[in-house]
């Protein structure tokens, strides 16, 4: 009928211009509107002809806004193709009109209880095809009725299941459970195969929402499965497709099988089989050589890869999978190779698979490299960052590196947030995750988000082994005659606040520093010379030999005068600052930034939202050597350190998330934020990271209740726990209650030392009398020399006082010194003292050298006085990374490849006191099966071979 | 100095068995839609198995011919398209294009598209694109005997198309009583 609409008309309707297909179509609208408008009563073939031509004008993609009614009345029609055109015309047009749902339920209901089964299957099929809320509400407790109705015939059953299964994926409350379900389930053991299949569609959104309910299913699932993978491909006749065996039933069970756990060893036993034959088929050779064949096939052996890593529990099965997968990652079909990448990452996560999976890294690199399609190539990504760990991370990270040089542009940003996630995770050596990022940003700047170089920043202020290295590395980087905007912020942050570290090197002294940077702030945005200004004011503090550079610079017009509000603030202030401030002044305001409290990597957060959180979620699970990590060790982060804010992007250096303050000091303005006393932020509520929470709590527990006790003996006592903290390192908080908050910053050079202590008014109420003294023991006077400064005695609410500690190490000592603290509270007198970590090894200097020139020391200190030995259970997980973080945050140097046996440890160093120094070796030998660790200290005095041997030993 | 560092990666509880709430993976995914275009992006048929607004499916399907459109011959035949993942074949001059969310069987679904031209093709006869064209209504109706709300029916060919031929039947009982002057609006 429609051919004779389209040869009916003068014009062809296919291939003439646009124009004039919409001259003939409106023609045509035109002419059916009034046939439907006119007087004369329109019989049903005419009434089909016409609702059947604009179906086919609406799926030419014109708009149709008439025909609905027409159609309505085709569906009480007792002629079978007309009702078979309402129904497609209702199927295709109309979504939920709630007037004519109404008409179209009563012609279903009619329909559905005709008990004509092509009828029927006419009004289940727009039932499932409209899937309302009003269908449902019409028919959801009716449907269930004719699917298990012992007299339904088997093709209305299929469809009533799958309408079923439509209304329940919509409004799934209105599907009433009942006892049908359990005649449901039986259908698994159908004569009929078509049956069988819709069926277990339904039954298995069922059973993943209820699974209780459907619990026998399971077993049912299991024998049918069983009877199709052995049967004869002949056996099962229509329902064979290229010799396969009812592959699409296959999946469905398979699929349902992954609804629930391993089933019940009898079951298992068989489900086992099953499997085991799919995957030994896949060997076999193949009974055609069409690609359906092949693809049916594979189908079922993806499903049962699938179920086998569901299971997650028979070694061998995931073993036998992945070698299969392997043999796919070659294949001359692009299609097997996209699909064994994918399945590949799941079964990473696999503990008993992720090895195997490892070791086709040299395959997935080369897919990386050849692969012609860009999907393909992104499966090799991501099946790359699954299969990431320790052992093969610098070779990952290299190979995406590659990659990205050529990579699409849809994938590049993605590319640069995982190179940044294992770099950063993986990290053994510090200055390779330096180098990765400034790499990344030169091949990829304008895709490294903000998050990336925030990142980088954070990590490189937070740990000052790398500081040196990344502000060489940054300089070098900057020679470049065009860098990356991202690189100039880099940079510009770095050296800002280490630049001194290397002013040292004629190469790099501070005016040249200066003008690299200078050089590229004209072709920077507004907001990164912001950031380049306050670098700028940072290096007036860190050298005063270029001060009046640059004021020239802040004093130009083109600052002064800028018309950038911001910018032109930025430089009257700085200009003003760096004008009027003493020295000592401006050494405290534009002091170093303190460490970033830990948080979740707002890397990762982007890249979970980017894929969504269950790709990243099963790509973390992966990751099961947490405790191994460097970074996974549980230590309370320092909160608060220091005084000084710098006007930049520092606050989302935090992370994406508000951080809310606890006390009501107001929000500094980017201007004001300099001279405002940041520590009015310092209760604010900083997560702390995931493992260090019972280690931080009960610290603080602790102390409080002895605050109230007023007997500092004992606060002392189990303050010496807290010390053990400070032994590797030199910044934190050394104690918290209700009331107060002490954080720690120092910093040790030979045999001197500075000691800066914060005291943090928790409460909104005055501290009156606040006085801290420092005592040490007449012993430690003679040994440890102590100078500080009184402090204010009215702390204010909210508010946190500073004061500093001169440190000068006469001979080595034992003990630590006491900080005592008295204050009066709302009238109660507060007293509660702590232990200072001022520790023997905090004047150690790390010392280099040969296994020669080691064993010939360590042999010239071989008398017992002068070796002290301890063995000890480990207290952390042994981890190889860690132990040599720790050797090295206790001073020693770690000598690599000096002993021979390379899962020792040994360090040297020499500690520095005013009147001798002291050479000091080190080996630390752990013993995995034991769980055990032996530490052996040489020094020429036994009294600091036993003091830092009992030191080092607390920390393993 | 080095300080070791909290972790930055929250590690998740491993997945308990018999829970499904907790396991991410969707084991009840679903055919979105299925579309027929042709090498000019002509859109020849359209199947949407869940609710969309008319506006939005123009969108998506504009935006999906000309992804696929843009494809060269040897490339794979399964693409991430949105948050859906795109099965596609090539039959003569028409795209036969499937969306499918993520965890479905991408292969099975590649064969329910070749089961589907080889329904079109028994029933047709050599089946070409103008025959979808001129017989769109036959080409739906062979479709919904095959899918439902986007899954298979039944996987049988014989079942199938015996469920059209009797269909067809039944339309021949109904015309055949027309005369041609009712044909021509006259009786």
């Amino acid at each position: 009928m429609v051919v004779g609409f389209v040869v009916g008309g003068t014009e062809p309707l296919i291939g003439k211009s646009k124009e004039a297909e919409i001259k003939r179509i409106n023609k045509e609208l035109a002419n059916i509107r009034s046939k439907f408008k006119g007087d004369k009563a329109l019989d049903g073939y005419s009434k089909k002809k016409y609702v059947c031509k604009l179906l086919f004008i609406f799926l030419l993609g014109h708009d149709i806004d008439f025909g609905h009614m027409e159609a309505v009345n085709l569906l009480s029609s007792n002629r079978y193709t007309e009702k078979q055109i309402g129904y497609l015309f209702i199927s295709v047009l109309v979504n939920s009109n709630s007037e004519l749902i109404r008409l179209i339920n009563n012609a279903i209901k009619n329909d559905l209880a005709s008990r004509n089964p092509t009828f029927m299957g006419l009004a289940l099929h727009c039932i499932a095809n409209v899937g309302s809320r009003e269908m449902a509400e019409a028919f959801a407790g009716e449907i269930p009725k004719i699917l298990v109705a012992g007299d339904t015939m088997d093709s209305v059953k299929q469809s009533a299941a799958l309408c079923l299964l439509r209304l329940y994926r919509t409004s799934p409350d209105l599907v009433p459970m009942g006892d049908w379900t359990s005649r449901v389930v039986h259908l698994l053991n159908d004569q009929h195969l078509g049956v069988v299949t819709a069926a277990t569609s339904l039954i298995t959104t069922l059973a993943q929402k209820n699974p209780e309910e459907f619990k026998t299913s399971v077993s049912l699932a299991v024998s049918r499965l069983s009877r199709i993978v052995t049967s004869a491909s002949t056996d099962l006749q229509d329902y064979t497709y290229y010799f396969v065996p009812a592959p699409w039933l296959s999946v469905k069970l398979l699929r349902l099988l992954q609804c629930y756990p391993p089933p019940d060893p009898a079951v298992r036993g068989r489900l086992t089989e099953c499997l085991e034959t799919i995957l030994n088929k896949a060997q076999e050779p193949p009974k055609s050589k069409k690609v359906q064949h092949s693809n049916a096939k594979n189908a079922v052996l993806f499903e049962a890869i699938s179920l086998i890593i569901h299971h997650d529990s028979e070694p061998n099965l995931l073993v036998r999978a992945c070698n299969q997968l392997g043999q796919f990652l070659q294949h001359r079909e692009t299609n097997l190779r996209y699909l064994a990448l994918e399945s590949m990452c799941t079964l990473a996560s696999s503990e008993f698979s992720h090895e195997a999976v490892k070791t086709h890294i040299e395959t997935v690199i080369n897919a990386l490299k050849t692969e012609r399609d860009v999907s393909v190539r992104q499966r090799a990504v991501d099946l790359l960052y699954a299969m990431c760990d320790r052992s093969n991370a610098q070779q990952i990270v290299a190979e995406m590196l590659n990659y990205l040089e050529t990579a699409d542009y849809s994938i590049r940003e993605e590319i640069v947030l995982k190179v940044a996630i294992l770099a950063e995770k993986y990290a053994v050596d510090y200055t390779w995750y330096v180098d990765t990022i400034l790499n990344l940003i030169r091949i990829a700047g304008d895709y490294v988000s903000e998050e990336v170089w925030y990142r980088v920043i954070q990590i490189v202020i937070n740990r000052d082994d790398v500081q040196g290295y990344a502000a060489k590395t940054v300089f070098e980087a900057l020679q470049a005659p065009a860098c990356h905007e991202n690189l100039v912020k880099v940079g510009g942050y770095i050296l800002g606040e280490f630049g001194n570290l290397i002013a040292g090197d004629p190469r790099s002294s501070p005016l040249i520093q200066f003008n690299l940077l200078h050089s590229k702030f004209h072709l920077c945005s507004v907001p990164t010379r912001a950031l380049l200004l306050s670098t700028y004011i940072k290096f007036v503090n860190l050298f005063p030999e270029i001060k009046t550079t640059i004021q020239d610079v802040l004093r130009s017009d083109s600052q002064l005068k800028n018309a950038d509000v911001e910018l032109q603030q930025r430089a009257v202030e700085y200009l003003r600052l760096s004008t009027i401030a003493s020295t000592d002044i401006l050494a405290t305001v534009l002091e170093e930034m303190p460490p970033f409290p830990e948080r979740e990597s707002s890397i990762l957060a982007k890249l979970k939202k980017k894929k969504g959180p269950s790709t990243v979620t099963d790509l973390e699970e992966i990751k099961k050597e947490r405790s191994s990590d460097m970074n996974g060790s549980a230590e309370p982060t320092p909160v608060n350190a220091s005084n000084v804010s710098t006007p930049s992007p520092s606050a989302d250096l935090l992370g994406l998330g508000a951080v809310p303050l606890t006390n009501s000091a107001p929000a500094p303005s980017s201007s004001g934020s300099l001279l405002v006393d940041v520590f009015s932020d310092s209760s604010v509520a900083v997560p702390l990271a995931p493992g260090s929470e019972d280690n931080f709590a009960s610290s603080s527990d602790l102390a409080s209740s002895e605050v109230v006790s007023e007997e500092p003996a004992d606060a002392v006592h189990d303050a010496d726990e807290l010390i053990h903290k400070f032994i590797c390192k030199n910044n934190g908080v050394l104690f918290e209650n209700q009331l107060l908050q002490i954080g720690l910053k120092s910093e040790f050079r030979q045999n001197l030392g500075r000691m800066f202590i914060f005291y943090g008014n928790k409460t909104s109420t005055q501290f009156l009398n606040f006085t801290p003294t420092v005592i040490c023991s007449d012993e430690l006077q003679s040994s440890l020399n102590l100078q500080t400064k009184p402090v204010d005695p009215i702390v204010d609410g909210g508010a946190q006082v500073q004061q500093v500690v001169n440190i000068e190490c006469i001979s080595d000592f034992m003990d630590a010194p006491i900080l005592n603290i008295q204050f009066r509270y709302g009238g109660t007198l507060q007293n509660l003292s702590v232990k200072l970590p001022i520790t023997l090894n905090k004047f150690f200097q790390p010392t280099e050298m040969s296994s020669q020139d080691f064993f010939q020391r360590w042999k010239q200190l071989s008398s017992s006085k002068q070796e002290v030995q301890n063995i000890f259970k480990a207290k952390h997980p042994m981890d190889t990374e860690i132990t040599k973080a720790k050797i090295i945050g206790f001073g020693s140097a770690l000598l690599e490849e000096v002993d021979p046996n390379p899962a020792n440890f040994v360090g040297a160093g020499i500690i520095h006191t005013k009147t001798i120094q002291i050479g000091c070796l080190l080996r630390l030998e752990p013993n995995l099966q034991a769980q055990m660790y032996r530490l052996t200290l040489r020094t020429s005095k036994e009294a600091v071979s036993r003091r830092l041997c009992e030191l080092l030993s607390e920390q393993f | 100095m080095t300080r070791p560092r909290g972790s930055s990666y929250c590690c998740l509880a491993p997945r308990a068995w018999g829970d499904p709430a907790r396991d991410p993976r969707d084991l009840c995914p679903q055919m979105r839609f299925m579309l027929l275009f042709s090498r000019q992006g002509k859109l020849r048929l359209q199947k949407w198995c869940v609710a969309a607004g008319e506006r939005e499916r123009r969108k998506m399907v504009r935006e999906l011919m000309q992804v696929v459109l843009a494809r060269k011959p040897k490339m794979c035949s399964f693409l991430e398209w949105r948050d859906l993942k795109v099965v596609y074949k090539r039959y003569a001059s028409l795209y036969f294009c499937c969306a499918i969310e993520g965890p479905d069987n991408e292969l099975l679904t590649l064969e329910l598209i070749h089961r589907y031209v080889e329904l079109l093709d028994k029933y047709f006869g050599s089946v070409c694109e103008l025959d979808i064209i001129f017989n769109f209504e036959k080409a739906y109706f062979i479709l919904d005997e095959f899918l439902m709300g986007g899954e298979i029916q039944d996987t049988s060919k014989k079942s199938v198309l015996k469920a059209i031929e009797q269909a067809d039947l039944l339309q021949e009982e109904d015309e055949s009583p027309r005369s041609v002057l009712e044909e021509m609006g006259l009786a």
